[in-house]
């Protein structure tokens, strides 16, 4: 009997496999196979009955035929000596005179995905192309591929491609679609298909008669074409524009990707396009599938962020209903937050009021942020709604709205006196780390308009041992310091109570660090306290401004219809990320040398890097020489070049000696910023042990800066080469300050 | 139909250039292009390939063109893999099945679950009767065409085997690995249709279980397997389209259902604050194909808010879309169907209306809460009537109660099904089939049921009591 291993289950298949009564009985035999298949299903090695499957692939019974090859197809690569076996009966089978077991056994043969098969699988596949029958030549014509990938990185065959290429013209529509796709992995190298006018063209032609997955393909295959005038450009559009009302989303779509590609010029066409996406955008959006729905709405979304008021008239179709997943909920609210505008502001805001109130925690605070959001510009509606939720006094709704109040504080202060208003009372519902955070620095920020401020502070004071977020601590000493400066009466004892606390008891680093820090600045008196902590803040309506900057449709338009949506545009730049450095492991050094100089501009420092090969220059890195030693040869050596450079305005000494270091010059001594007048001693070795010194002499009054550069062995062309390096670093540096 | 003619032109827009008869017909015949007719396009073919290889450099983002999977497999709701298939055999073992599985359980809530990756790996499943069916891929694929492929194959499964369900597809392993080959090679697609498809599956389906009169609670739509549903017992739709050589006695039958999705919310004070009803008219035809098929609609209906037709309210829908097989010639003058499906399952049409509703609602809920400050005690009388016609049943009905998180205890009695009480939930569950007859249910109101529970921390006016969602 069978127990859990699979030993006993593979002894016990191979008898009955080899049993000739079985054998002999065509539906017991074909039940043995199908259990052997259920058990590779569950992951069971059945690899051993491998021999015993070939010779039950010589049969007549097609059903019996297709079981044993999806079974050789699987374990072929670990068996490759026995499969060999197996190709006898394929070839046969090849030459069957019923094409549907032509065509099994030709997609089996290229299936087999073990070493050594490309030379049995060739003529194969030759043959298959020529076959009158179109259900062979489809598989013959994605047999390609395989052989090709099977090869690895094997030479292209050019005979095969320009047969394939010819079979574009085949009757057959789902032979060209598999030669478009064969084409496109066989060139992987060469960029893949191409697709030049006759060929858009006929594929143009041929669109209405593919079904609704050759058409999305193929839709995806004329991106790459670039019509030649802008009349054969709106003739394409006009022809595909029926696509855009076909009924599968996946064709509308690709269809409407296309002419957002194809039209990059022309804007209005694209509003047009989008418009009539909308309707099949919003049916899927209320589609049964979820998926399908989750995959629309951030679509949606997409469109949002450059046509703003794009779906403002459906708002209702992205209310959520009571049974949808989390993840479809959180995305439309977040499409409700994009589409208000004055119509549907109250609507919708209302709407969200209710999910406010949802059972998921989560779910609730989505909403609460999602009103944050809008309140940005419809301030007071929303900190009306904010406050009345506070009335819940749920905790976690009461955290969030307090985060969401201390944003709102920041970036639209108009809203500060209603805000301040509501705060009182609010401390008793807040337990997490962030409510507490943004409450501490409301209360510090704008102590002096809510009465109780020291108060409440005072019992977070209090608290204090029993805190357990070092992040709190830190913005209840900030925000206390703050209080004090306006209130000085109502918090001095507090405030020393907590400095006294933080600097004696204080286990964490950072908070008894910053402790310190603000006790030495009390030291310094109150006027230098005032000064550091209320200094002119950042403008907040920058960053206002830039989230609400609308990105045009050409920056997305290459995205339509793929993952990036769908993950979002974030997500999706870490995971390629990812992806690039498995790829492209060894190139990375280069490129993030080339990107993270700031100092230097990219294309200048190319510049400074070709140098040194064009003059035959090629200093050493990281030669230190000491100052005695420089100061040694340097009094030893005559000065073998000097120039001036033109020069503006104050050196700053770390840039310099930072975009020195990057062509590997070392500094060795400079002067302090603003020193008159500015001197730098700089030294440099190449690949032949010559040395460079050099001194730069800066005098205030001239404008330019003075260069002098002695050398330990007299080479004149490498020392040309050292005297542009080093110019073109001056320049820069002086180019990068004005 | 608008026939949309694009014109370069700013400020033109739709409007076509008169006389130019432009709008899409057959375009490269009147541009007088030879396309690949004759034998020396095959030459210029190929020499165009090398030349456009500039051409391509231009648009790296555009490069990849392949829209294909890796591996395709059904799991069963706990994660057992039903069915897997490496198409490609270039991305990882057979324990993607478990990765996957893992990824779908540990995902952060905030995450959506449509579209995970793991390396450059990425995972799309849909979720269909309980089963997950899942591809990988490793290219930047139309979500779009990849998640309609999924669902396509859960209705092609659920056609040749019967219904689609664990117990279905593990009986009939060989018949699905006989549909995946033949739907998608080497990854891609090559076709869907249940007709071309029939050629070539020689596999007979292996139906679940004879039909008998004692089996009578698990028939639903199409008679299709369902858990809960007791209606007139007519398994008759769960047979596979593909009916067994040996039977002669192959029935020409025809199955129309229609489905409708009704989320309403409900204020707390009773009136309506939002209803969207979603229906659609669902076909599983046996008829051998080609056969033409007419569905007649009442003459009354209208599509539209402003349409009218017939002397009464008519009935009336926002919105329709039909399958693309279905002829609309007769529509507008008899409102007639003409459609000639293939084999199996479609949907013919999906309508949507939403705001005002021509008929009541199927329920009426009748809520009243009571609060006593002094103990903390909450008591919720739930009173809910039934309001189809009097020959209709309302099936699996269940009414779920959230409860906030402050609840201590609770105790419920409901006038049907068993009093129950206990440690606090987040959520009480009732569930009853409905008769609507006033004949079994006098006085047409249903069950009412008392829930109290004691020790609340917070004010009751918060918890969203008036948010209920129905399925019919």
């Amino acid at each position: 009997m069978p127990y859990l291993g699979s030993e006993d289950v593979v002894k016990e298949l191979k008898k009955a496999l080899c049993n000739p009564h079985i054998q002999a009985d065509r539906l017991r035999y074909r039940n043995v196979i199908q259990r052997v298949i259920r058990h590779m299903t569950q992951g069971l090695d059945m690899s051993g009955v491998f021999m015993e499957m070939v010779k039950a692939s010589a049969t007549v019974d097609i059903v019996q035929k297709k079981l044993v090859y999806l079974y050789m197809c699987t374990y072929a690569p670990l068996k490759p000596d026995l499969a060999l076996l197996a190709i006898n009966t394929l070839c046969k089978d090849c030459s069957d005179p019923n094409p549907m077991v032509r065509g099994l056994a030709l997609r089996s043969m290229c299936s087999l995905r073990m070493p050594g098969v490309q030379e049995y699988i060739q003529q194969p596949i030759l043959n298959g192309l020529r076959d009158k029958a179109s259900y062979v030549r489809r598989v013959a014509v994605l047999g390609c591929a395989k052989m090709h990938n099977l090869h690895g990185d094997s030479e292209v065959d050019g005979a095969l491609v320009n047969e394939l290429y010819s079979l574009l013209r085949d009757q057959d529509p789902i032979v060209v679609v598999n030669c478009l796709r064969s084409l496109e992995e066989i060139l992987k190298q060469e960029g893949g298909v191409v697709i030049n006018k006759p060929i858009a063209h006929h594929l143009l032609n041929r669109m209405s008669k593919l079904d609704q997955w050759g058409q999305a393909e193929v839709l995806n295959f004329l991106l790459r074409y670039q019509p030649r005038s802008e009349e054969e450009l709106f003739d394409i559009l006009n022809l595909l524009d029926s696509f855009l009302k076909s009924s599968s989303p996946g064709v509308v779509m690709g269809a409407a990707k296309l002419f957002l590609i194809l039209a990059k010029k022309f804007p209005h066409v694209q509003t047009d396009v989008l418009m009539q996406v909308k309707g099949p955008l919003l049916a899927a959006c209320s589609s049964e599938s979820r998926e399908l729905c989750f995959a629309a709405l951030c679509h949606v979304r997409q469109i949002l962020h450059s046509l703003p008021g794009h779906f403002s008239s459906h708002y209702k179709k992205f209310f959520c209903s009571y049974s949808e997943p989390h993840y479809i909920k959180l995305q439309k609210v977040e499409v409700l937050c994009e589409l208000v505008n004055d119509e549907n502001v109250q609507q919708v805001l209302e709407e969200l009021r209710g999910y406010c109130t949802d059972v998921s925690a989560d779910f609730a605070q989505a909403a609460v942020f999602a009103i944050g959001g809008i309140a940005r510009t419809y301030t007071d509606q929303c900190v009306q709604i904010l406050t009345e939720l506070l009335g819940l006094r749920q905790e976690h709704i009461t955290t969030v709205v307090v985060q969401t109040f201390r944003d709102l504080v920041w970036l639209c202060p108009q809203c500060t006196e209603a805000v301040c208003q509501a705060l009182p009372g609010c401390e008793e519902h807040i337990q997490d780390s962030e409510g507490k955070q943004a409450l501490i620095w409301l209360l510090g920020i704008h102590g002096e308009r809510i009465p109780n401020a020291p108060y409440v502070l005072e019992d977070f004071v209090e608290n204090v041992k029993s805190e357990t977020f070092p992040a709190v601590k830190m913005e209840l000493l900030t925000a206390l310091l703050r209080l004090f400066l306006s209130r000085p009466a109502e918090c001095q004892d507090t405030l020393g109570r907590l400095l006294h606390y933080c600097i004696e008891e204080e286990k964490d680093m950072a908070v008894r660090d910053r402790g310190l820090f603000y006790y030495r600045l009390l030291l310094a008196g109150v006027d230098e306290v005032k000064w550091i902590l209320c200094s002119p803040k950042s403008d907040p309506s920058l960053g206002l401004l830039e989230d609400q900057a609308e990105r045009p449709v050409n920056s997305w338009a290459s995205d339509f219809n793929t993952l990036v949506p769908v993950y979002g545009k974030a997500r999706w730049a870490t995971i390629s990320k990812c992806r690039g450095v498995e790829h492209h492991g060894p190139e990375l050094p280069n490129a993030s040398c080339a990107t993270s100089g700031p100092l230097v501009p990219a294309e200048n420092k190319e510049r400074v890097q070709d140098l040194p090969d064009s003059g035959a220059l090629m200093l050493v890195p990281n030669r230190q020489l000491t100052a005695e030693c420089f100061e040694k040869t340097w009094l030893s050596l005559k000065v073998a070049h000097q120039q001036v450079f033109p020069w503006q305005g104050m050196v700053h000494p770390d840039t310099l000696q930072m975009a020195l270091q990057v062509v590997n010059i070392q500094t060795i001594a400079m002067s302090r910023a603003g020193a008159q007048p500015w001197k730098a001693y700089l030294s440099a070795q190449d690949d032949t042990g010559c040395l460079f010194l050099t001194e730069l002499l800066l005098e205030p009054e001239n404008l330019e800066m003075q260069v002098s550069v002695k050398q330990s062995k007299t080479r004149t062309e490498t020392l040309h080469s050292f005297i542009s390096v080093l110019e073109t670093v001056i320049g820069t540096i002086g180019d990068f300050k004005s | 139909m608008r026939r949309g003619c694009w014109e370069g032109k700013a400020g033109q827009g739709w409007a076509g250039k008169a006389g130019q008869g432009r709008a899409g017909a057959g375009f490269p015949a009147v541009r007088g292009e030879s396309l690949l007719e004759g034998q020396p396009t095959r030459v210029l073919l190929f020499r165009g390939r090398r030349a456009g290889q500039a051409q391509l450099l231009l648009s790296p983002g555009l490069l990849s063109r392949k829209a294909m999977i890796s591996q395709f497999f059904i799991l069963s709701s706990k994660g057992d893999p039903l069915i897997y298939k490496d198409f490609r055999g270039d991305c990882g073992g057979r324990d993607v099945a478990e990765l996957f599985y893992r990824k779908l359980t540990g995902l952060p809530g905030d995450e959506s679950p449509v579209v995970m990756h793991h390396g450059d790996r990425h995972f799309i499943h849909v979720r269909h009767s309980g089963l997950y069916l899942v591809a990988t891929t490793s290219e930047n694929i139309s979500p779009f065409s990849l998640l309609e492929l999924l669902s396509r194959l859960a209705t092609l499964l659920g056609d040749y085997c019967g219904s689609l369900g664990e117990g279905t597809i593990s009986r009939n392993v060989a018949l699905v690995y006989e549909l995946l080959d033949e739907v998608l090679d080497y990854g891609y697609v090559q076709t869907t249709s249940t007709e071309m498809l029939r050629n070539f599956i020689q596999t007979e389906a292996v139906v679940s279980k004879p039909f008998s009169l004692f089996d009578l609670s698990s028939v639903g739509l199409f008679g299709a397997e369902t858990q809960q549903s007791k209606v007139a017992p007519s398994s008759a739709a769960s047979r596979p389209v593909l009916s067994s050589r040996s039977d002669q006695s192959q029935k020409n039958e025809v199955f129309l259902d229609v489905v409708e999705r009704l989320s309403v919310l409900i204020a707390s004070n009773g009136s309506l604050l939002k209803v969207d009803v979603q229906g659609e008219i669902r076909l599983k035809s046996f008829l051998p194909s080609g056969s033409e098929m007419r569905i007649g609609l009442t003459e009354e209906f209208c599509v539209g808010k402003s349409e009218l037709r017939g002397y009464g309210p008519g009935i009336r829908v926002d919105e329709v879309s039909f399958h693309s097989s279905v002829h609309l010639d007769e529509f507008e003058s008899h409102r007639i169907l003409r459609l000639q499906p293939p084999q199996g399952e479609l949907t013919v049409m999906r309508y949507q209306l939403s705001d005002d509703l021509p008929s009541p609602l199927p329920f009426r809920l009748f809520p009243s809460v009571q609060w006593d400050r002094g103990s903390g005690r909450l008591q919720v009388y739930l009173k809910l009537r039934c309001d189809l016609p009097p020959k209709s049943q309302a099936l699996n009905v269940r009414l779920h109660l959230p409860l906030p998180r402050g609840v201590v205890r609770w105790t419920s009695r409901a006038s049907l099904g068993l009093p129950a009480k206990g440690p606090p939930p987040r959520l009480l569950l009732w569930g009853w089939a409905l008769p609507a007859s006033p004949l079994n249910f006098p006085g047409t109101h249903a069950p009412a049921s008392r829930s109290a529970s004691s020790g609340w921390r917070s004010d009751p006016a918060a918890t969203p009591t008036h948010t209920s969602g129905c399925d019919t």
